[in-house]
């Protein structure tokens, strides 16, 4: 049988507000335990939340964002339930009248086509606790600086049809958020969170078949393997004649499966209602507007721009902007190297190994836009082939400074002296006079591949200086006699 | 001294009749002789009273002024106050120190007012007689088998035995009103927003308001004078000008237009009590006031629409008190839902748990919309009701209560009467408006109360009425034997 999967994803942001969303804590991760919470984030008798507009205007951004409409009066409501880091016994978010209603995003595939995903609707809440289960002698500790920080949850619609494409919507997101300075992004810090809802069904049906929710994946490489497996379990359990249970599952990212964590039946009945502590949030047009007129320059723009300035392809454009601080790299080089078309090459290739051998960002790259833009300037003015500034940029990768610094002292510099090139082609002529004359007694046809030949032996004599496009020149005089 | 008003301790303070010193001094030890008997107070801060009163008669020695600087207070055990234990009457909370002062307590300290304890109350709020508390019961000091009404008894019972001048109350279903009534007091709940609900342990916060209990609409004027106003700490306070209460108590009332609503005399009503608001209405037209028969047609739909969003309400609020953070904890828990259960299966009493099962099962799912739904649609009803009556009237007069006191224990066991006894008071909770019970009068010698109710922030126009009336009738300066 042939199976379609169905995907929709949950994730939940850490907004970068600097206090919390319902009481004047500071949100600083890794603090003391406890050093960050207050009688608020306690949870004490008789206190009360107040709202953070900050909170409020990163949401208004996100929805603006994506283009979705921004509920102009939202509610927070009570979703109750009992959990030792959760200090009142519910938490403070929105159910029915959520901050940002439906909207989209459109991420870029490996074969280079755009999909749009939906967004069903993104809303505010607090974030709970964080219960520690080591070193309290069998008891479990309570660490509530995290309690009250904000949060947008973002409930995507079941767009996607695989773990690729989920991975390349989570990073749309993550790279949209980052854009907008609304969070940090920093998944290994639990600033962006993701639940799965993965499901499959016989290709051609149109319904549904029954979901599980993959709960807390934390970083790109565990989604994809998360959702693989589950969907691989799904169908081993289905073509073995059993039923997919709706349930909530963890990953394991050791054994990598998922396991049960609760029923359907288990379920907490939530009983949301709207919190009386707090009003409906009106958004005035103004504020909104406001907003807008703040909001940075956004990947579709983006996108859009770097095609039409650069004359850039949709998906090299795609993937240079697919974070703010790789698209600033590289109009960094361009600005300084000239050629756009090159830098992208550049930048999306060369770097883009050199960073993915490393496993680092590219703020932390060890080849900076300046010295990659220096680098290309002297591949323009025929400084140094293609092929040297290979050479070129792994001296620069490995710390050895500017790219003219290192092809002076490396004297990398391009011969284009015609004398020495014509002596040069002549030494090694006169060292392959066998193959001279196969050439010359070839058909047309056969010229071509071995001309090839002849240019090889020509660069290996000059360890890869010689210009090339002189080389050839020169050759082919010598050789049509 | 212990007959003073807070107005005449003002004057007494003031021209240096007597320092506040010796006024706390006089009031906490005739509060250790007489409350045994009427158990009002859970605690008495004696040590921090007469260091307050130092403190209060050192700020007017050195030129301070002010109505309240110096005069003698007790709050409701559920204001937290930084340092003191903060019980909200339950055993849930008996081991609960405040780490902070609620913003009315902080309030009236910064103006001056001496703090002599915590009053009884319902065990959270929830109940019309004080008998929940896990303090045990507080009696009527005008029949002491009697109760003094609640949740806000013991606030009531204090000051009704002249234990204090005044305390700090709140009013979710009419805990301040009802037992002012029974107790032969005035007792006002402000406009919802009006005062801060910070520090206030909730029972349910969208009717939950704090206010005054004193013997007289004046001295009710002073006190809330120091507890109302802004807050940005409580969201649903609402930023709308304090006036100054006490202006305008002697305004005329001629011209003023009472409305009577034609429902409130139903069965149910004591016939005595019915005959008690028609003379008290009888005295108001003698100062000038017009009466007008009114209609609220959805006021018999109060109680059930109540009786889902308090316990809703609350069920939710109650639930922080888990035994994990603070309060009371069960010994031996064996694992976390053993100590869920047994900490709250023994730190709350049984009205809190009924109401917490009621409001957890009006919440839950499939039963949301029939119960909470309807619920807020019956208070969308009540509200416009009012709106429509204040478009003819100035103010609406009632019985404050159907019934006077009963005796203590009458009403255990059977909780829809002791909800029915608020059929007057919830709809003010219920539209969010201010209203105020006064003295009127008395049935087989126990007092009974007649119920004002405004337009919201009209709490001035209520004050001013009651004070006309305390001019002209002496209800209000009537003390029970023995006290």
């Amino acid at each position: 049988m042939q199976w379609e999967v169905v995907i929709g994803l949950e994730i939940h942001t850490q907004l970068a507000t600097q206090s919390k969303i319902f009481s004047g804590s500071a949100t600083t991760f890794g603090s003391e335990p406890n050093t960050q919470a207050s009688l608020v984030d306690l949870g004490m008798p008789g206190v009360l939340p107040v709202l953070n507009q900050e909170a409020v205007r990163m949401a208004c951004m996100f929805g603006l964002a994506i283009d979705a409409e921004i509920g102009p009066r939202n509610v927070f409501a009570r979703k109750n339930y009992f959990y030792p880091d959760l200090p009142k016994g519910y938490q403070i978010s929105q159910m029915d009248l959520p901050i940002v209603g439906k909207g989209h995003l459109d991420i870029a595939l490996e074969d280079g086509t755009i999909k749009r995903i939906g967004v069903t609707r993104a809303h505010l809440e607090e974030d709970a606790g964080k219960s520690l289960h080591e070193d309290f002698n069998g008891a479990t500790g309570i660490d509530l600086n995290r309690a009250g920080t904000p949060l947008l949850e973002i409930v995507s619609e079941p767009d996607m049809r695989s773990a690729k494409e989920a991975v390349a919507y989570v990073k749309a997101i993550h790279a949209l958020v980052r854009y907008l300075g609304i969070c940090d992004g920093n998944m290994a810090e639990g600033s962006l969170r993701c639940d799965c809802n993965v499901s499959i069904r016989p290709k051609g049906q149109t319904e549904f078949g029954t979901r599980c929710e993959i709960k807390n994946v934390n970083s790109f490489r565990f989604i994809e393997r998360a959702i693989n497996s589950e969907i691989q379990r799904q169908i081993d359990l289905i073509e073995d004649g059993g039923k997919v249970v709706q349930e909530t599952r963890l990953y394991d990212p050791n054994k990598d499966e998922t396991r049960s964590m609760r029923s359907k039946e288990e379920a907490n009945d939530y009983r949301y209602f709207p919190d009386p502590d707090l009003l409906p949030v009106v958004i005035e047009p103004s504020f909104l507007d406001s907003v807008r007129a703040a909001l940075p320059e956004l990947p579709p723009q983006k996108v859009e721009r770097f095609q039409s300035q650069y004359g850039l392809s949709a998906y090299d454009a795609n993937v240079l902007a697919s974070s703010r601080e790789q698209a600033d790299y590289f109009e960094q080089v361009v600005k300084i190297g000239g050629d756009a078309k090159l830098a992208a090459n550049w930048v999306m290739v060369e770097l883009g190994s050199l960073l993915n051998k490393l496993g680092v960002e590219i703020d932390q790259s060890p080849v900076s836009a300046e010295h990659l833009g220096g680098m290309l300037l002297r591949i323009r003015d025929n400084t140094i082939s293609g092929k040297i500034a290979k050479t070129v940029f792994e001296a620069m990768a490995a710390g050895e400074g500017d790219a003219d610094g290192i092809i002076s002292s490396r004297g990398l510099k391009q011969v284009t002296d015609t004398g020495a090139i014509d002596k040069m082609l002549d030494e090694m002529l006169a060292a392959n006079a066998e193959q001279v004359e196969q050439y010359r007694a070839a058909d047309e046809a056969k010229r071509g591949k071995m001309f090839g030949f002849f240019v090889g032996q020509a660069m290996k004599a000059s360890k890869g200086k010689a210009n090339p496009g002189q080389v050839n020149q020169l050759l082919k005089a010598k050789l049509e006699g | 001294m212990h007959q003073l008003t807070l107005a005449e301790i003002a004057r007494g303070l003031a021209d240096k009749s007597f320092s506040s010193e010796e006024l706390t001094g006089a009031l906490l030890s005739r509060i250790k002789q007489l409350d045994p008997q009427l158990n009002s107070f859970i605690t008495i801060t004696e040590t921090q009273a007469l260091e307050q009163a130092r403190a209060a008669d050192a700020r007017r020695a050195a030129g301070e002024t002010g109505a309240l600087l110096g005069a003698p207070i007790a709050h409701k055990d559920l204001f937290c106050t930084n340092g003191v234990r903060t019980s909200c009457g339950s055993k849930m909370l008996d081991n609960f120190t405040a780490p902070y002062d609620a913003t009315v307590v902080a309030k009236l300290a910064e103006a001056g007012m001496v703090t002599l304890g915590k009053t009884n109350m319902d065990e959270f709020a929830m109940g019309s007689a004080n008998e929940s508390s896990h303090y045990g019961a507080v009696k009527n000091p005008w029949n002491l088998e009697h109760v003094p009404g609640g949740s806000s008894g013991g606030s009531a019972a204090a000051v009704a035995a002249r234990l204090l001048p005044a305390t700090t109350g709140t009013d979710t279903g009419g805990s301040i009103r009802q037992p002012a009534a029974l107790t032969n007091l005035t007792g006002l709940k402000p406009t919802y927003g009006r005062v801060s609900r910070w520090g206030m342990i909730a029972y349910a916060s969208s009717l939950d308001q704090g206010g005054p209990l004193a013997r007289t609409a004046e001295d009710c004027a002073l006190l809330l004078q120091g507890m109302a106003g802004f807050d940005a700490k409580d969201s649903t306070s609402v930023d709308e000008p304090v006036p100054d209460f006490s202006a305008n108590l002697n305004a005329s009332l001629q011209g003023l237009r009472i409305g009577l609503p034609k429902e409130y005399f139903g069965a149910g009503l004591d016939p005595r009590i019915a005959d008690l608001v028609q003379a008290s209405v009888k005295e108001l037209e003698k100062l000038g006031a017009v009466v007008k028969e009114i209609s609220l047609p959805n006021m018999q739909h109060a109680i059930p629409a109540y009786y889902v969003i308090a316990p809703a309400e609350a069920s939710s609020n109650l639930s922080r008190f888990d035994g994990v953070r603070f309060g009371y904890r069960c010994e031996d828990p064996k694992d976390l839902t053993d100590l869920y259960k047994r900490s709250r299966g023994e730190g709350f009493g049984a009205e809190v748990q009924r109401r917490i099962m009621v409001g957890t099962y009006a919440l839950s799912a499939g039963y949301y919309d029939a119960y909470y739904v309807k619920a807020q649609q019956i208070r969308r009803l009540i509200k416009n009701d009012f709106m429509a009556a204040f478009e003819e009237v100035d103010v609406i007069i009632g019985p404050t209560t159907p019934n006077p006191a009963w005796k203590i224990g009458a009403k255990a066991g059977d909780p829809v009467a002791e909800y029915l006894e608020d059929l007057y008071t919830i709809t003010a909770n219920l539209a969010g408006l201010p209203g105020l019970s006064m003295p009127a009068g008395f049935v087989d010698g126990l007092p009974v109360g007649v119920q004002l109710l405004a337009p919201y922030f009209q709490e001035g126009r209520l004050l001013n009425i009651a004070h006309r009336y305390q001019q002209v009738t002496d209800w209000h300066t009537r003390a029970p034997n023995g006290f």
